[in-house]
């Protein structure tokens, strides 16, 4: 499957999407600049985490409006699989790919540590590889994290099984204290009604090898391959 | 615009002496002009010229066949690791500033140090820090010590609480450094992996902040800071130049004073790590074209240093058009331009015809830049603006032939006072439980979880280990390096790309330990010894991590070179430190020194910190400090107590600091010999599969190294992994208490000889000590072996239950390892809120 990562100026884990995707999984990437209009042959599109450019007034608020996000938009509508981490996940909000909001942190602290997240969902391209009563164990690495949204919109997230993940404890709890940065009902990542639309706070990517203390985040990306595949399938027959 | 006249005053103000202002007129064979005497003074400063230190920096160790770029050749020192791989990596300071404006001050020390990596053709792969504040909380950790002279008051001040003003003001600059650090290296993208944090009143109004990056590179891609080439066009790129940072170096290289932090609050730059992030990544794109002759930061003396030292390296001469800099203010005047301390900025080189491309790189990541100047043949700096020329110096001479002091050292009287102490003024302890709460509260001893949490630790897939053990340990792989060829945009096609990223040379993975030490406590008390220990401590946290030392980069902060008493302190503590380089075998790349560390209080506690770097052979010699399995056996190597010291290994530790107040007695010896044979046994023992975890003694005592063995393991948020463990020392303190009393008398019975105090045992700081866990059915195989080797080796019990109990023939001590966590793992965050 091919993974196109986008690479703002200061995207800072573009090169660890590759890594993962292509190093530890096995699966052609290759990173996209910002001011390129197409996507090419991609299959699916990881927008990284870091600080697009520069985040100085509101992380993403100008990378929405870059070249490559209207390239990400067009392959959106079309049904492709777009997966925003951290930064990521704020780009897609701002551009309106995805609801809600991600501002400060509760304590106005940037949190970098290993969080233990709860799957809500198996039913979507990014979740349905990772087995039940899984916590996955990823890390954070985040200023603002803290995912805000009105009344309605959690409403309906919830009504439609778009909550995908939330910040759990060690036993699966959704306590407060397993909450790092104040997010409403817990929310680590969403994903849009279309269900091919997915960001997080989390960095999976920075979880793929027994090396660096886990590799639960293997699971999402597997589920993106599994789901990638089912429809080459699907299109072949 | 007509430039000041010369006058004495304005020599002075420029913090030249008169005999430096004579020199200066016998290398020009004339008057400077109000820019050139503003060149001399940041190029004459201590930041930029060493002119107080160089003698004592010959005496380092700086040799080893694994150096690729010494000590003081370029921006920063180059050690082979193998496999045509290569780090550089340094530390610098940046004191003065940290303490006048702490976020923009320790954000721009990261930016400089950064830059000083990547500079060298090296992806910037981790960063690592040194802090020093004054006390955050009162009560606990009160230390009052015998003084200096120059210090303000009475020999010995006795303690004194410090106001609430004080205590706030000590956690603004503490709380401003960790977010500025955090602000800058975390938007760079670069993982902050390893620090130290130290609170004491001697750093009051002076805070300490080294910063450490390494970056990774191969022998072929290193770039030097030479301007090689007559005819050679001269590069600008970065922001525009303002009147930010104007003469940071010479202030920095002044003592600090309420009235000069207050003036020199626009000495302080503001960085800008987006722009840093497009600088470092245009700058590595470009290396890679072969099109650059040489390249350099401006860092400290902005325009100024980075010509002068390019040209003089080269041997050649430069000559710039300040008209073509790129400005931020109108009306800027030469003295401004060449003083400025803007950051982000850099001086590229570039071979004539091959302009294009440059320009063409910068363009696509949109970076200002200009053709400022050319090399020339005349081996001068020649500044022009408007048509004229308003500098014109001999480079190389400004550059190298600064002048160079062997100013007068002599002893403190302090240390008579330090030296007279025993141990009994101080009664033995009633209960050494609340005691090791007490040590794990105390903020120096206490985890760093409250800083390190909001540095991003993990950016780059690389972070093995991350802060909380001994050392941390990083992978390096082959996308940590340098890209081979321009990475070009275009249309994307997987087909293709695949192709060419299959031919894309892989390298074996390598995995580096890092760590940085230094007890500034044990220097000041006995410069020789602490010097030692800070090196010996680096070394041990490396063996202890299954790591063997590279080499070492140090950061000397000391206080006003022209007090005979502070700078006999910088004197017998650089011979310390060299004589503990040269016993391990780790030379020191390079460094800075920041002197002139004061507070209106007095000078700072004398710092040296050094950052040491090794290479860990294989993934699974990776050990943690951490107590792993229940019914593993604990072992102690090396001596329990140094029955030699009058003090038990007391004097200077942070039980005297944290629990009595007092920060004085002779520091624990640091024997060299000794200590070389524990890390290799112990570094012998770790490659053999034997060892499960490894934590050196150092502050607090073998009683701290164990709790924070039981605790310091982090599953992940608000999951850390508690293990208690059933210590037994009863035999062990007495045993090592008969050697001190009846030297050479031949084993006999127990009985009648009187135990250690629990104290020294408990919280002594005996230098070279470590306590290793292994699967019970080795203990006896490690201890006989370690001991073969000449290494002291016991066990003193087993891992497991939830408590932490300690058994001594003088009394015992048992606490819940909840308990424990609790007050080492939330203490920097209660004294924050």
């Amino acid at each position: 499957m091919n993974f196109a990562v986008l690479q703002f100026p200061a995207s800072n884990c573009d090169q660890d999407a590759i890594h993962a995707l292509r190093d530890v999984l096995g699966h052609p990437a290759r990173y996209v600049w910002h001011k390129e209009t197409s996507l090419g042959d991609a299959d699916a599109v990881i927008v990284p985490g870091g600080f697009s450019y520069g985040d100085y007034l509101r992380c993403g608020a100008i990378a929405r409006f870059s070249p490559v996000m209207q390239a990400v938009k067009q392959f959106a509508d079309n049904g492709g699989l777009v997966l925003g981490i951290c930064n990521g996940f704020q780009v897609l909000t701002e551009a309106g790919l995805l609801p809600g909001a991600l501002v400060r942190n509760r304590d106005l602290q940037f949190h970098c540590e290993h969080i233990f997240l709860k799957t809500a969902t198996p039913d979507s391209p990014f979740t349905n590889k990772i087995p039940e009563g899984k916590w996955l164990k990823i890390p954070i690495a985040h200023g603002e994290g803290c995912y805000f949204a009105d009344e309605e919109t959690l409403a309906e997230l919830k009504a439609n099984n778009r909550i995908l993940w939330q910040y759990c404890s060690a036993t699966g709890e959704l306590t407060e204290g397993a909450n790092p940065n104040g997010s409403l009902l817990n929310i680590a990542g969403i994903c849009n009604e279309r269900r091919n639309v997915a960001g997080l706070m989390p960095h999976p990517e920075r979880a793929c090898e027994r090396l660096l203390a886990s590799d639960d985040g293997r699971w999402i990306f597997e589920s993106m391959i599994a789901t990638l595949q089912n429809r080459t399938v699907a299109k072949a027959a | 615009m007509t430039e000041p006249a010369i006058t004495p005053e304005l020599v002075a103000k420029h913090n030249l002496t008169p005999d430096e202002y004579k020199k200066i007129l016998e290398l020009l064979g004339r008057e400077p002009s109000y820019t050139e005497l503003g060149i001399f003074s940041v190029m004459w400063s201590e930041h930029c010229s060493y002119k107080n230190t160089r003698p004592l920096l010959k005496t380092f160790p700086t040799k080893s066949k694994k150096i690729l770029v010494g000590a003081g050749e370029e921006n920063a020192g180059i050690i082979d690791i193998g496999d045509g791989l290569a780090i550089a990596f340094k530390i610098e300071s940046h004191n003065h500033p940290s303490a006048v404006e702490p976020f923009q001050g320790a954000a721009t020390g990261v930016g400089g140090i950064v830059r000083d990596i990547f500079t060298m053709g090296a992806r910037p792969i981790c960063s690592v820090n040194s802090l020093r504040f004054g006390p955050i909380t009162n009560g606990e950790g009160r230390a009052g010590c015998p003084q200096p002279a120059e210090r303000r008051g009475a020999d010995t001040a006795p303690y004194q609480e410090l106001t609430a003003q004080q205590i706030a003001n000590n956690k603004r600059l503490f709380a401003g450094v960790v977010a500025g650090i955090a602000h800058y290296g975390n938007c760079f993208g670069i993982p902050t992996i390893a620090g130290e944090v130290y609170f004491d009143k001697s750093y009051e109004g002076n805070p300490l902040v080294n910063a450490f990056c390494l970056g990774v590179l191969r022998h072929e891609q290193i770039a030097r800071g030479a301007a090689k080439g007559i005819g050679n066009p001269v590069f600008y790129v970065g922001p525009p130049t303002g009147r930010d940072g104007l003469a940071g170096a010479s202030f920095a290289s002044q003592d600090l004073t309420e009235e000069s932090a207050e003036q020199q609050r626009g000495a302080v730059q503001v960085g800008d790590p987006f722009m840093e992030k497009l600088v470092c990544e245009a700058c590595l794109e470009l290396l890679a074209t072969g099109a650059v002759a040489g390249i350099q930061d401006m860092g400290a003396a902005g325009l100024t240093c980075s010509t002068c030292e390019t040209a003089a390296r080269a041997g050649t001469g430069i000559e710039i058009e300040l008209d073509k800099v790129p400005q931020r203010a109108p009306n800027m005047t030469s003295y401004d331009l060449m003083l400025s301390e803007s950051q982000e900025r850099m001086l590229i080189i570039v071979h004539k015809g091959r302009e294009e491309e440059v320009k063409r790189i910068f363009d696509k990541w949109d970076l200002p830049w200009s053709e400022i100047g050319f090399v020339t043949d005349t081996g001068r700096m020649v500044v022009k603006q408007h048509g004229n020329v308003v500098a014109d110096i001999p480079a190389k001479k400004i550059a190298d032939e600064s002048p160079v002091y062997q100013r007068e050292a002599r002893e403190p009287v302090y240390l008579k006072e330090v030296r007279a102490f025993r141990l009994d003024e101080i009664p033995q302890s009633p209960d050494p439980g609340r005691d090791l709460l007490t040590l794990l509260a105390w903020p120096t001893i206490a985890s760093k979880n409250w800083v390190y949490r909001q540095y991003d630790h993990m950016v780059r897939d690389g972070s093995a280990i991350c802060p909380g053990s001994d050392a941390a340990v990083l992978r390096i792989k082959s996308d940590s390096l340098p890209d081979l060829v321009g990475r070009d945009s275009v249309e994307p096609k997987f087909s293709e790309d695949r192709a060419r990223e299959d031919s894309r040379p892989t390298i074996p993975e390598k995995l580096i330990a890092l760590t940085v030490d230094g007890n500034g406590a044990y220097v000041y008390l006995d410069p020789y010894e602490g010097g030692k220990i800070v090196v010996t401590e680096a070394a041990r946290n490396l063996a202890c991590s299954g790591a063997v030392p590279l080499g070492v980069t140090d950061n000397l902060n000391y206080g006003n070179p022209f007090k005979p008493e502070l700078f006999w302190q910088l004197k017998e503590s650089v011979r310390g430190l060299a004589d503990a380089c040269q016993a391990f075998n780790t030379p020191v790349t390079g460094g800075n020194c920041s002197l002139y560390n004061q507070s209106p209080a007095g000078p700072i506690d004398p710092t040296p910190t050094v950052a040491m770097v090794g290479l860990i052979e294989k993934p699974e010699h990776i050990t943690t400090q951490w107590f792993k399995d229940e019914g593993d056996a604990v072992v102690l190597l090396g001596e329990p107590v140094d029955a030699n010291d009058p003090l038990l290994g007391l004097g200077g530790s942070a039980w005297l600091q944290a629990v009595h107040g007092k920060k004085t007695g002779t520091p624990p010896r640091c024997d060299l010999e000794p200590a070389r044979t524990l890390h290799t046994t112990l570094l012998g023992l770790i490659q053999s599969g034997l060892i499960k975890s490894a934590h050196d003694c150092s502050e607090g005592g073998l009683a701290v190294c164990l709790a924070e063995s039981c605790i310091s393991q982090l599953v992940a948020r608000g999951t850390p992994r508690l293990i208690g463990a059933a210590i037994d020392l009863s035999l062990v303190g007495r045993e090592s208490a008969r050697a001190q009393k009846s030297e050479g008398e031949q084993k006999s019975g127990l009985d009648g000889v009187p135990p250690h105090r629990i104290d020294a045992l408990l919280f002594g700081e005996t230098q070279s000590r470590v306590v290793i866990t292994c699967n019970p059915l080795d203990a006896v195989k490690v201890v006989e072996r370690a001991k073969l080797l000449g290494v002291p080796a016991v066990q003193i019990g087993r891992v497991g239950g939830d408590q932490l109990s300690i058994k001594t023939a003088a009394g015992e001590l048992s606490v819940p390892a909840a308990e424990l966590h609790d007050r080492w793992w939330n203490a920097i965050a209660r004294a924050m809120v």
